[in-house]
């Protein structure tokens, strides 16, 4: 049994302009220790998809399951979510500076968390305990700077402390929401090193939301690829940037400057997403995608098995013949997909 | 902190100069050498008083002389003296100040949490009936002029229940709290209750705005993922941020409030700083309104370095810059 398995997820918002569907029919499943990446532009339902799922979101329409250990959190009242936020997921998100309080220091702010799941822990011994996160989440001369205020604190370091504080329950789940966009390149590869560090040493599983495919082709294990609120394709790692199925996969790596290798025009995917209040009919992506067919505007292609894997899903109408699927890429996009190595 | 709070307490000293001199100016240097005797001596003044007064402001000398003189006596805690009442203007002063500052003080501490929770509970449960109904009963007392309110509260309170044999409320007045706290509470209360409905209304729609503001920061979302209960969200994280804005609007508001609540205070016939002010205006009893200006400007000045050094305290950024 998977850690957390999301199925037929739907969320929408009413707003005065009409109905946004953020989410439609999302599923995936996370196994423990394992990295799940979420992937998708900006406004394509990752975030909301995953703050729903804990309770985060306010006025929204919900439907689906989320079992986290075979329990729905959907169903949960709001305090046994409570328990479960924090205590067994942990959560972290994309900007570090305003995501920690300002006005708290920032080893208060571990602590609070620690006692409010641990009464019977001192302060004392929690503070021993934030000094020790923080010593783990590699922040120099912990305890001093357990003190410090946000504001003292680098980008970087202030992520880190947000992993710290997310992992200060050890929880069996982090939810990692653009946890390195606001970062420095090289900062970026600091913090996911310490999440992965932090998953080998507690088998915790890691959800990864991001609109950075570097960033998953790095940490991932298995990848959902998010278009519009629904699910596009889901893959693992390999299959996702070695043989793609679905065009907006493609599109995606294909706008990848490719990391060395031979200097050759980026290819941006045309057009716009489409505003979630009004979708297009039938798959959401038809009006951007090169090889639209009639069939595509009409009817939403349910999760295909791609190539007879069924780890390898994917929601369109093309051909699932991994053969016959890069021949048809050849002659439209005028040669087979450049897949930027995997490390 | 020490650094920050010096600073802020040196410029309030540099604010009392500059409100000095404008003073003088206005009251010593403004109607002409000739006639500031004549104008300080108030209406009926016998021609000895004036030269009298002439002879003690030093009118004969140069202004920086005069100047100095009056600065060396306001700092030796001398307002001047009023030849309307015979007697120094601190003395009377001093009997006004406890009135005002019992009205303003409890006022104040009744409309604050007023405001403040009624704002809290319309931001947190927003667009929901309680909201509609706090905004509609915010807006109904913040444009019902105090002494609309005030003549209200006396016609019930006061006239309706004296004729029905009740006599809880005074009509006017005031006791001082070292003669009678329970005659000191019953009398303030209406005067109380006036002010703080129509500036509680303020404070709600102030609090209600700087919560929804702070409710959407990213440090409550983190705040409510660590699994922390919904009150502690609220009123440790979020209000904590949210005072801010209505913490200095409080010290300007509490400031000019304990320079003289003028309405209230001549509705309820309490003699208060204001009420004095408007009797001096009446009688054009100049050293005291020269005493009411300078000590409601310390008000407000004191309250600032108050606001700065509370911003402090809720702002480490401020604190440790």
């Amino acid at each position: 049994m998977a850690l957390l398995e999301v199925s037929d997820l739907h969320v929408s918002f009413p707003t005065p302009d009409g109905v946004v569907r953020a989410v439609r029919g999302l599923s995936f499943a996370v196994e423990t220790g394992k990295t799940l990446g979420i992937v998708g532009e900006s406004g394509s339902g990752k975030s909301v998809a995953t703050q729903t799922i804990m309770g985060l979101t306010r006025g929204a329409r919900v439907s689906g399951q989320a079992l986290f250990e075979g329990i729905d959190l959907l169903a949960m009242s709001p305090k046994e979510l409570r328990s479960v936020r924090g205590a067994q997921v942990g959560m972290i998100f994309q900007d570090p500076l305003s995501s920690l309080h300002p006005y708290y220091r920032v080893g208060w702010q571990i602590i609070e968390m620690i006692r409010n799941n641990h009464h019977e822990i001192s302060k004392a011994k929690a503070r021993e305990r934030a000094v020790e996160l923080l010593r783990l989440v590699g922040i120099p001369q912990p305890d001093r700077r357990v003190d410090d205020f946000p504001h003292q604190f680098s980008g970087g370091m202030r992520q880190r402390a947000m992993i710290a504080m997310a992992m200060s329950l050890n929880p069996k789940l982090l939810i990692a929401d653009e946890p390195t966009t606001a970062l420095d390149v090289t900062v970026q590869a600091q913090v996911l090193q310490v999440m992965r560090r932090l998953q080998e040493e507690f088998g915790t599983a890691i959800i990864l939301i991001t609109h950075d495919l570097g960033v998953v082709a790095e940490v991932a294990d298995d990848v959902v690829v998010m278009y519009a609120g629904s699910t596009m394709e889901k893959a693992d790692r390999y299959e996702t940037f070695g043989a793609p199925h679905h065009p907006y996969t493609e599109g995606l790596l294909q706008s990848l400057p490719a990391y060395g290798g031979e200097r050759e025009r980026l290819r941006p995917i045309p057009g716009q997403p489409p505003s979630l209040i009004n979708l297009p009919g039938g798959c959401p992506f038809h009006p951007r995608c090169p090889y639209v067919m009639d069939r595509c505007r009409a009817e939403m292609p349910p999760l295909f098995e791609v190539g007879g894997n069924p780890a390898h899903t994917s929601a369109c109408w093309l051909s699932r013949d991994q053969v016959e699927r890069a021949a048809l890429r050849t002659k439209v996009v005028g040669q087979p997909l450049a897949a930027p190595a995997v490390p | 902190m020490v650094r920050f709070l010096v600073r802020r307490v040196l410029l309030g000293v540099f604010v009392m100069f500059v409100v000095t001199i404008v003073v003088f100016v206005i009251f010593f240097v403004g109607p002409g050498s000739a006639d500031v005797a004549r104008t300080m001596a108030g209406r009926e003044a016998t021609p000895k008083t004036v030269a009298l007064i002439a002879h003690r402001l030093l009118l004969d000398r140069p202004i920086y002389v005069q100047y100095w003189h009056f600065l060396d006596g306001l700092l030796h805690g001398n307002l001047g003296y009023s030849y309307y009442h015979g007697q120094p203007v601190t003395s009377i002063l001093k009997q006004a100040f406890p009135v005002t500052l019992s009205l303003a003080l409890g006022a104040a501490v009744i409309w604050l949490v007023l405001g403040v929770l009624s704002g809290v509970l319309s931001a947190v449960r927003n667009r929901s009936f309680w909201d509609r109904t706090v905004t509609v009963l915010a807006l109904f007392f913040y444009s019902m002029p105090s002494f609309v309110l005030g003549l209200l509260l006396l016609y019930v309170f006061y006239y309706q229940f004296t004729l029905a044999g009740i006599h809880l409320f005074p009509g006017a007045g005031y006791t001082y709290l070292t003669a009678n706290p329970l005659k000191w509470f019953q009398g303030l209360v209406l005067p109380w209750t006036t002010l703080a409905l129509v500036s509680a209304a303020a404070y709600t729609r102030l609090t209600r705005g700087s919560m929804l503001d702070v409710l959407n920061e990213d440090y409550v979302r983190t705040a409510r993922s660590k699994g922390l209960s919904e009150n502690r969200v609220i009123y440790r994280h979020a209000l904590r941020s949210a005072l801010t804005p209505v913490v200095s609007q409080f010290g300007i508001d509490l400031g000019v409030l304990v320079g003289g609540a003028v309405i209230t205070e001549t509705v309820f016939g309490m003699p208060g700083l204001g009420f004095t002010a408007v009797q001096a205006i009446e009688n054009q009893d100049l050293p005291v309104i020269i005493g009411i200006v300078i000590v409601a400007s310390a008000a407000v000045v004191v309250a600032n370095i108050l606001v700065d050094a509370f911003y402090a305290v809720l702002d480490p950024r401020i604190r440790l810059h």
